[in-house]
């Protein structure tokens, strides 16, 4: 069969305990072992490296030894499904949930997620955001209606760590210090034009934007966000929704906008 | 209607976001830059405008890493759409792509992986340059690649078979040196008589790069092609010779890993682009 090469050689590079297939040859030995291993090591590294390159507050946090063996263990087992490498790793914080020897920062896969969420938010669609404008344009009336389609770049990460504290921290963006306040911390990332941002949502305004995001009115979301947590300030997290460039667009009830002139 | 390969017969730089700065802060005496297609392939965001920035003031050139043209399985239809969509959007010079093969299955192995050379690989090969050059509506280059070990099965050297590819597709050759060097080294067999054979009317871009030196089961020479440091005296020494044949033809500088600040990747052009003019003067005396 033509693909037999293919499949031979493949299941080597991803198995160090294969041997070299058949009919892999070199002039000066019979069993080209370290030649093979160019290939083994190729596959692995580069893998390793996308990851570090997506992931470098993760490896910051563990040091470059314990991230590049769990990185080792990962891209072997899962290694990527398409050729762009840039959104390779979005199944990388689940398999560190798992991993043993991350036992002991139970953070760690929180802090991944965060950083898994800045590369899409980074490469998402782009799209203006509508201005504070056209939100002080609405009829306070039926305000509660409007949905609003929220700009691509948008990712919530919700998490029981202070893990926008501690991505801070670790990349630079905050200096180093024992954390004194330990408590949960909701993420917001998004890129409403070509800087990714990373804030801390107040209480109640992950639920809200998710609300929001899954299709909801803003009525619908600050109930869905009360529901959350009790200080949920309706004000101040719409200030922070517009202020962010979070919304793409806003939709008027069909019924609402057929009876304005 | 098919367009040809057509870069300018000049010294280009692979592109890096770090060097985006020092490159917009004056004109450059670069030829054209050339990026990996699939870094360019998101929805959106900061790539797409740094591209789109660098298309207004140079050539271009898009070559691809991941589309396995080697391979002996189906082409991926999803990567040659997004390929499609990237060079209508820019419309770069040229469009490249590796002799190799990097996906198997689902997984997608992220390594240029070598293939046997039959009449039977090079009928399934000769098929996929078709189908990338018809569907892009372009004429693609196919580049030689560095390879680590040698098939037992195969039956064609190397140039014949890429020289039957291009006669056979009308695809143009880009023609790593460096690949050239490393390849030879490693299977000890000499550079200049593959390069004399090599044919180089169908060479529309040449590649420069470094490569790392190990060593193999018996102690030999084992060279790595890494991209990760200056292009070698010898590797220099094979480009002047094929451009004194050849006379001038794109040629890329290409350094992907520890890459140097921007100051130094534009010295290590100006040599080549010092060879090249030299060879220009020469023809036309």
């Amino acid at each position: 069969m033509l693909t037999t090469f293919e499949i031979s050689f493949a299941d080597a590079l991803l198995d160090a305990d294969q041997p070299v297939p058949a009919g892999i040859i070199a002039h000066n030995t019979a069993v080209p072992s370290r030649r093979f291993a160019v290939y083994r090591n190729n596959v692995v590294t580069g893998l390793v490296k996308a990851l570090r390159s997506r992931f470098p507050v993760t490896e910051t946090i563990v040091g470059e030894e314990f991230f590049a063996a769990m990185a080792r263990i990962f891209v072997t087992a899962q290694p990527p499904r398409s050729p762009l490498l840039a959104t390779y790793g979005d199944a990388f914080p689940a398999f560190i949930v798992t991993f043993e020897p991350a036992r002991d920062l139970p953070y760690l896969a929180d802090v991944a997620r965060l950083e898994a969420a800045r590369t899409r938010a980074y490469h998402a669609a782009d799209a203006p955001p509508v201005g504070a404008d056209r939100f002080a344009a609405l009829d306070s009336r039926s305000v509660g209606h409007i949905r609003i389609a929220m700009h691509p770049s948008t990712e919530i990460v919700r998490s029981q760590f202070p893990i926008v504290t501690i991505w801070a921290m670790n990349s630079g963006d905050q200096a180093l210090a024992p954390i004194e306040d330990w408590r949960a911390e909701d993420a917001l990332v998004a890129r409403p034009h070509l800087d990714v941002q990373v804030r801390t949502l107040p209480p109640g305004g992950a639920a809200f934007l998710l609300a929001l995001a899954a299709g909801h009115s803003l009525g619908e979301a600050a109930a869905a966000a009360l529901a959350d947590h009790p200080d949920f300030d309706l004000t101040c997290n719409l200030a922070g929704l517009i202020g962010s460039g979070l919304a793409r667009d806003l939709i008027a009830p069909e019924s609402w906008s057929l009876s304005q002139p | 209607m098919s367009r040809d390969s057509c870069l300018p017969a000049s010294t280009g730089v692979g592109f890096k976001p770090a060097h985006f700065g020092d490159i917009r802060a004056a004109s450059q005496p670069v030829g054209f830059f050339e990026v990996h297609a699939e870094n360019y392939m998101g929805a959106g965001g900061p790539p797409h405008v740094q591209l789109g920035a660098l298309r207004e003031r140079y050539a271009l050139s898009v070559h691809g890493v991941g589309l396995s043209i080697g391979s002996m399985r189906p082409l991926d239809q999803t990567h040659l759409a997004r390929l499609k969509v990237l060079c209508d959007r820019f419309e770069p010079e040229s469009f490249s792509e590796h002799l190799a093969w990097s996906s198997h299955g689902e997984a997608y192995l992220n390594d240029l992986l070598p293939l046997p050379y039959t009449s039977q690989t090079l009928a399934r090969v000769v098929e996929h340059v078709d189908e990338v050059q018809t569907a892009l509506g372009r004429q693609m280059l196919l580049e030689n690649p560095a390879t680590y070990v040698r098939f037992a099965e195969s039956t064609i050297p190397e140039v014949g078979f890429l020289t039957e590819i291009a006669q056979r597709t009308g695809c143009g050759l880009l023609l790593d040196i460096n690949n050239v060097f490393v390849s030879a080294t490693n299977h000890d067999t000499p550079p200049l008589p593959y390069l004399d054979k090599f044919p180089l009317d169908r060479v529309r871009e040449i590649h420069l790069g470094g490569h790392d030196k190990e060593t193999d089961d018996v102690g030999a020479p084992l060279l790595i092609d890494t991209h990760g440091s200056p292009i070698s005296a010898a590797v220099w020494a094979l480009y002047s010779h094929v451009i004194a044949r050849a006379g001038a033809v794109a040629t890329l500088i290409e350094w992907d890993n520890d890459v140097p600040d921007w100051l130094t990747l534009r010295a290590e052009a100006a040599k080549a682009q010092h060879i090249l003019c030299t060879a220009s003067r020469s023809s036309a005396a």
